[in-house]
């Protein structure tokens, strides 16, 4: 039998690509193939797109066959979270009130990854407006943990996770606010990372807080990552916010940790992410990462980060105020949805109201309500003033950390996946879930979670690691060195694992 | 809230109550393209064809803000004496309504550009006044609604509405003033000359096509009064009344009425013991009367916050110590260099007002300036005003009036021919030399043909050349006459008068 193409890496994709040993489309085909075996149990894709995602891949063949120079991932086939703008493909942001959108122009994102001749395969689940960490509150049904098809994939992007982690695509793009890429890693037993505030473009994103989205690679392996960054990176003139400097060596600092060198790396245990809250599962993994960490020659130390106890509640007031104007434009006037109110006259005000009332979720209505709340005059210095300074709190913690250590790290998530409906009612405890990953939003700095191994639930656990802004090549350098480690002790890669889907489903379609 | 009310007279109004007032003008800028996108900015364009994702915002899109127009910015808030802010930030101001793309507009919040400046203008009588600067903000512009079917072009009661967005985050520079007080009786005058001289001072500047009537300069008046103490009490000790912002107020005698009006209003209301209600009012130019909008009684709360997606502005120090080097020179200034430079009077000065620039074309064509003013503040002014017409529309060139005073300067026109000639020019027969050469205005300087002329004149007459040689000069003007008969009028008198009696003597 021929070899399951969806399980190689990207990087193997890209090399078996490269020395022509098997074509995009071929490629592509298989993970269509795939998506077509799995995507009703995982429901990974609000949409898939096969005969542009064919149509890509066959140029890219043919581009191959005339000898044309290629990006480095050309022909390797990639999900997009539903938060991008494709041009001419629908744009949810798993909301009803953008059901029939359809963008006029791509991402600079979605455009660097077309560009670089990766074949789109269609677009993910999500939490509505990335709002959430289980995808529940997509209004398009939950996608299903492929672990374990009861359990929540993360959020707000487990649709990205999951169908990276059900071989449904090698990568993915994800966008993280408060660590929906990294979370959704974390508990699918995959690779995501949030690079830098600035490192990648945010034009054609559709905003929940400006001030703390980014988007970033999501994918089974650290070296994936890295060349999905380097390939999305970069100036974008039409976002003023992204940095104007060099996209990071991010490949080769993968690479660097995979060869297992860590001698003089100054690595942070954060003191305050560890204890309460963390379940015994994921700190034994914890555990054991530290000392793969020692063992490669890294100084470990514990750091504290005081701050980090007020930066939940700092997050739940500055990124619903952010978000509350950032959606104030669905409004029915120009696109998306539009509700005639039932009764009374039929006005301006009537018509946006009854369509921000039909087409938003409840936790789209809680978060805007917060945050309209908490921006009014009277309440703005208590409520989003306060949260402000805890940010600069947070970024001084960590001034103060970068000078003892060179990356921080902790437990991605405090738990492994948790079950279907058990928080959808407690809002709350569904906030938790970002306890360890919303700290680098606040200061814009990059974070990796890199699976560690399953706790005694027999789920994945995630390390995150923490780098100074701009130093995004510090947390594949480690994050690489880890995997490099634990995929030798396990024998293989950790999603070799997890239930066969195909099999599970029966094979038959 | 609506009942007929009694008016109060502007005066006895200024006899009871101390108006404070303040204007915002917004300022639309010339530059080519929006202010957080590349769309182009021209007046007139069919609806919704100037739009990209970002000025209709569309999801995902991002500003990116125009450098020309921070410049323009800069420039302004130099020109009116501001300090510009080494750090400026953006801001989100939170309003539902179809005008705004985004439902809220990028504006500056309590981190504007330029701040505490101050203007200086001259009154019609020449009385200087000075008005200070709050602040001066860049912000985008919201789209044009026009409102279809109900009454008069209002929202409530239309059919429907219709959006268009090629207004849509075209730059604005919006100027504040700190409130203005002391001004009494004068506060109308006040309030449109520093609203001329702002938009005189925009012009210079070539930021913007500084169009009352295209809406490229627009201002909103607000206005309270507050009790006018004794004689020898302090007034400014008063607190402040109530004010009213009476919005969109669209030329300069329009500023001038919608104070006087609200003046009369709020005292009006004040005297009968009512309150004047906070809230923002429309200018009526037909009546000249304003009219309640939506109350402002609850504050309106736009939930500022720092826009997210737009880095601060920073201006370095050296581009704006360019910038301050390149300033034109302003209008007050000009004027009184050019007092200076052409000697007239401050009464002078006034008359030139409206014709400044017309002058200051002709003297650097070679007139003089009192030869220049002549003609723009006399001739010139006067046709203008029976036509109707500004100065600058007449189809005469400072350049023409230049070399009208040459050729009386070489004697070529005598003052009368000149005025002809004017006319001519004014009649569309083209440059003044050409009207001379075609009508034939030319002085007779000719001393043969002028001559011959006399000599003809004195034969015809030869009893009153006989009257002349006996010491009776009075009846030279009889001579003269006849020669000026035949030559048409081309001759220079004085010189007739010189050689009849250089002949009889």
């Amino acid at each position: 039998m021929s070899q399951d193409l969806t399980r190689l890496t990207a990087a193997e994709m890209a090399s078996q690509l490269a020395a022509k040993q098997i074509s995009a489309v071929e490629l592509t085909q298989a993970h269509l193939q795939r998506i077509d075996h799995v995507d009703d149990a995982v429901h990974a894709f609000l949409q898939v797109g096969a005969d542009s995602a064919l149509a890509q891949a066959r140029q890219v063949d043919e581009a191959r066959a005339r000898g044309e120079a290629l990006g480095r991932l050309a022909g390797v086939p990639i999900a997009v979270k539903d938060l991008l703008a494709t041009r001419g493909v629908a744009t949810t942001c798993g909301s009803r009130i953008l059901e029939n959108w359809v963008p006029v122009y791509d991402a600079t994102a979605v455009r660097r990854v077309r560009e670089a001749g990766m074949p789109i395969l269609g677009k993910t689940n999500m939490d509505e407006f990335a709002m959430g960490s289980s995808t529940e509150h997509s209004a398009f049904g939950p996608t299903h943990n492929p672990w374990d098809l009861d359990r929540i994939p993360g959020g707000s992007g487990g649709g990205s996770a999951a169908a990276v982690a059900a071989f449904e695509a090698p990568l993915a793009l994800g966008s993280d606010t408060g660590g929906s890429i990294r979370q959704p890693a974390a508990v699918t037993g995959t690779v995501g990372v949030k690079p830098t505030y600035g490192a990648v473009s945010r034009y054609g994103l559709v905003a929940m807080a400006s001030s703390l989205d980014q988007i970033g690679p999501c994918s089974r392996t650290v070296l994936d990552a890295a060349l999905l960054h380097e390939v999305i990176g970069g100036h974008d003139p039409f976002d003023s916010t992204s940095l104007d400097e060099p996209v990071a060596h991010a490949v080769d600092q993968a690479r660097q940790g995979m060869a297992g060198d860590l001698h003089g790396v100054r690595i942070g245990i954060i003191g305050e992410l560890r204890g309460d809250g963390f379940d015994r599962g994921v700190l034994d993994r914890y555990a054991e990462a530290l000392g793969v960490l020692e063992d490669l020659g890294a100084e470990v130390q514990t750091v504290s980060c005081p701050s980090f106890g007020f930066t939940l509640a700092a997050y739940y007031l500055i990124m619903p105020s952010e978000a509350s104007s950032n959606l104030a434009r669905f409004d029915a006037m120009r696109y998306g949805l539009r509700q005639a109110p039932e009764g009374g006259p039929v006005t301006v005000e009537t018509v946006m109201a009854a369509t921000r009332e039909a087409g938003f979720g409840p936790e789209v209505k809680r978060r805007v309500i917060l945050g309209t709340y908490a921006l009014s005059a009277g309440y703005y210095d208590a409520y989003y003033g306060s949260a402000q300074k805890v940010r600069t709190l947070v970024q001084e913690d960590l001034a103060a950390a970068w000078e003892k250590v060179d990356v921080l790290v902790s437990p991605t998530c405090p738990t492994t996946a948790f079950r279907l409906g058990e928080r959808v009612d407690d809002p709350l405890a569904m906030y938790l879930s970002d306890t360890a990953t919303i700290p680098a939003n606040l200061a814009g700095i990059p974070g990796i979670s890199v699976p560690i191994g399953l706790a005694g639930d027999g789920l994945p656990v995630g390390l995150q690691v923490l780098a100074p802004a701009r130093a995004d090549g510090w947390v594949y350098r480690v994050a690489g060195a880890v995997e490099a480690v634990l995929t030798d002790r396990w024998g293989g890669a950790l999603l070799e694992q997890a239930p066969d889907l195909g099999k599970q489903q029966g094979g038959e379609r | 809230m609506n009942q007929q009310m009694e008016f109060m007279s502007f005066d006895e109004a200024m006899q009871r109550f101390d108006p404070v007032f303040g204007i915002e003008v917004h300022v639309e800028l010339n530059t080519a393209t929006k202010m957080f996108c590349s769309c182009a900015t021209s007046f007139g364009a069919p609806p919704n064809t100037l739009v990209c994702p970002v000025c209709i915002g569309l999801p995902g899109s991002m500003p990116t803000l125009n450098k020309k127009a921070v410049e323009s910015a800069i420039r302004l808030g130099l020109a009116l004496n501001c300090s510009i802010a080494s750090m400026s930030r953006f801001a989100r101001k939170n309003y539902f309504y179809p005008d705004l793309s985004k439902n809220y507009q990028i504006s500056q919040y309590d981190e504007p550009i330029d701040y505490d400046g101050y203007v200086e203008f001259e009154l019609d009588d020449g009385t200087e006044v000075r008005v200070d600067i709050e602040r001066a903000h860049m912000e985008e512009d919201a789209a044009k609604l026009t409102h279809v079917g109900g009454a008069a072009g209002r929202i409530h009661g239309a059919n429907y509405s219709l959006v268009d967005y090629n207004r849509g985050g075209v730059p604005l520079i919006e100027i504040v003033t700190k409130p203005v007080e002391g001004m009494g009786e004068r506060t109308p005058e006040v309030a449109r000359a520093y609203v001329a001289a702002l938009r005189d001072i925009v012009r210079v500047l070539g930021i913007s096509d500084a169009r009352m009537d295209q809406g490229s300069i627009r201002a909103d008046v607000n206005l309270s009064l507050r009790r006018r103490v004794e004689a020898g009490q302090d007034q400014g000790a008063v607190p402040f009344g109530k004010r009213t912002e009476t919005k969109n107020v669209n030329s300069l005698r329009a500023i001038e009425l919608a104070v006087r009006y609200e003046c009369e209003r709020q005292a009006a209301l004040l005297t009968a013991g009512q309150p004047v209600v906070q809230e923002t009012r429309h200018f009526h130019e037909d009546t000249g009367a304003t009219t309640s909008g939506r109350s402002k009684e609850e504050a309106e709360d736009y939930r500022y916050f720092p826009e997210p997606d737009l880095l601060p502005v920073c201006p370095p120090a050296k581009w704006v110590a360019e910038l301050r080097a390149s300033l034109p020179e302003l209008p007050a200034r000009r004027r009184r260099r050019l007092q200076a430079e052409w000697g007239f009077t401050d009464l002078e000065m006034r008359d030139a007002a409206g014709v400044l620039d017309l002058i200051a074309g002709t003297v650097e064509a070679g007139a003089s300036p009192a030869g220049a003013r002549k003609w723009w503040t006399g001739e010139l002014m006067r046709t203008a005003n029976e036509q109707g017409i500004s100065p600058e529309e007449l189809p005469v060139t400072p350049g023409d009036v230049a070399s009208l005073e040459q050729l009386i300067a070489q004697g070529t026109l005598t003052d009368k021919l000149a005025r002809q000639a004017l006319a001519g020019t004014l009649a569309g027969e083209g440059p003044p030399a050409a009207v001379v050469a075609a009508r034939g205005l030319a002085v007779v300087g000719d001393d043969d043909a002028l001559g011959k002329a006399v000599d003809d004149a004195l034969a015809a007459n030869p009893e009153v050349a006989e009257k002349i040689r006996g010491g009776k000069t009075a009846a030279i003007g009889a001579i003269v006459g006849a020669v000026m008969k035949a030559t048409r009028g081309k001759a220079d008198a004085a010189k007739v008068r010189a050689l009849i009696e250089e002949r009889l003597s």
